[in-house]
């Protein structure tokens, strides 16, 4: 075998970890005989142990802060986004207090009235809102301090605050049927249904 | 484990979470940064690359595919930062120079039997400046090859995805700088 160049090719391949067994042999079986291949070899392997050897390369210790400084700076938008996301709870407390200290509560303790949409060709019946037969309401329908019958049918949901939905008719409902008693739960609606239109916002 | 770590690191910072980025400076800056210096062989610069790499990371996370390594598009960010300030700094027959095979390596010098460094001393500062040397010593090309291999242990393909460049030529320089180095280093 060519000690310059076959030999040496072999232990290349070797260190790189792609040397077929038959020629693992054949190069273990020449190091035995030759002595300057055997020095090449050593070498070789201290060579790479020089070079991968665990040297005290480490950046200063401001390097994360530098990089962090140096990144372009978030929007407003993503800001506000993230955290809302990485908060969803807190994001829903702080919506709820400030509805508890605005108007939305003075409100609601005010306004005792039967409350429901005009002009859609309802009926009412002491305090119940009804829909009737032959009528379709395309969208939600909300009815405040009043029970609903519906005989008729509404595409949209059915939304009742301090009252009850009768269910004694043959009328249909596609959406859902939200009964909401509390003034709490009320609140909570109203919270859940803004924190859905922020994120529909965020989402866009 | 750090991996997983990692990996939601990165899908955060896709998301647009900022901080999630710190994480991954922290992890990946070590071997960057010897990447870098390797290459160019001054700590200052090398830092500075570094920075760079990770600035552009962020900037252009979104092309990051996560169905790769995300080192070796990282380093890839980062050696070819390196490749442009040496070639900034060095004129090109210089960094695209070959070694010939065999004994043609006049590019280097002889050293001095007294300029050998104890066999003990592997670790010592001393004995690390010197093999930084003599891997100055080398043409860019093989800087690069030899820093990505012998820093994170990459393999061939793995260095051939990052300076696309073929296999085989990665394996040639592999074995000429591993030439080049043994008879630099022999003494030490
Ligand atoms: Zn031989």
């Amino acid at each position: 075998m060519n000690c310059n160049e076959e030999v040496v090719e072999l232990m290349h391949q070797y260190l790189d970890g792609d040397l077929a067994s038959n020629d693992e042999e054949k190069l273990r079986s020449h190091l035995n005989s030759c002595e300057d291949c055997q020095q090449h070899f050593r070498e070789l392997k201290q060579t790479v142990a020089l070079v991968t050897a665990n040297i005290d390369l480490q950046p200063s210790q401001d390097f994360t802060m530098k990089v962090m400084n140096g990144l372009p700076k978030e929007t407003k938008r993503t800001t506000v986004k993230r955290w809302v996301r990485v908060h969803p709870l807190l994001t829903a407390a702080a919506i709820f207090f400030i509805f508890m200290s605005s108007s939305l509560l003075t409100t609601w303790n005010q306004d005792h009235a039967l409350t429901y949409p005009k002009g859609m060709n309802l009926v009412v019946e002491n305090d119940t809102v009804i829909v009737p037969e032959g009528i379709i309401i395309h969208e939600d329908l909300e009815v405040k301090n009043g029970n609903v019958r519906v005989d008729g049918a509404v595409e949209g949901d059915v939304i009742i605050i301090n009252g009850e939905h009768l269910t004694a008719s043959a009328g249909s409902v596609t959406g859902e049927i939200k009964q909401v008693d509390e003034v709490f739960s009320w609140l909570w609606y109203k919270i859940k249904e803004m924190t859905a239109e922020v994120f529909d916002v965020f989402d866009e | 484990m750090i991996e997983e770590k990692i990996v939601k690191s990165i899908k955060l910072v896709k998301k647009g979470d900022q901080s999630a980025f710190e994480e991954i400076v922290e992890h990946f800056q070590g071997k960057v940064f010897a990447i870098c210096f390797r290459m160019v062989g001054n700590k200052h610069e090398a830092e500075d690359i570094a920075q760079e790499a990770f600035i552009r990371a962020y900037i252009n996370i979104q092309s990051y595919d996560e169905n790769r390594k995300f080192a070796t598009w990282l380093y890839r960010i980062a050696t070819n930062l390196a490749i442009d300030r040496m070639r900034k700094k060095k004129p090109d027959y210089y960094l695209d120079a070959e070694i010939q095979g065999g004994e043609g390596l006049t590019l280097y010098s002889q050293i001095p039997d007294d300029n050998r460094l104890p066999e003990d001393e592997v670790e010592s500062l001393e004995t690390q400046s010197y093999i930084q040397k003599e891997i100055m010593a080398l043409p860019a090309k093989y800087r690069s090859i030899i820093a990505l291999r012998f820093i994170d242990e990459l393999s061939l393909k793995e260095i051939s995805e990052i300076l696309e460049i073929p296999v085989g030529t990665v394996k040639t320089r592999i074995h000429r700088g591993r030439e080049a180095l043994r008879k630099k280093l022999r003494n030490v």
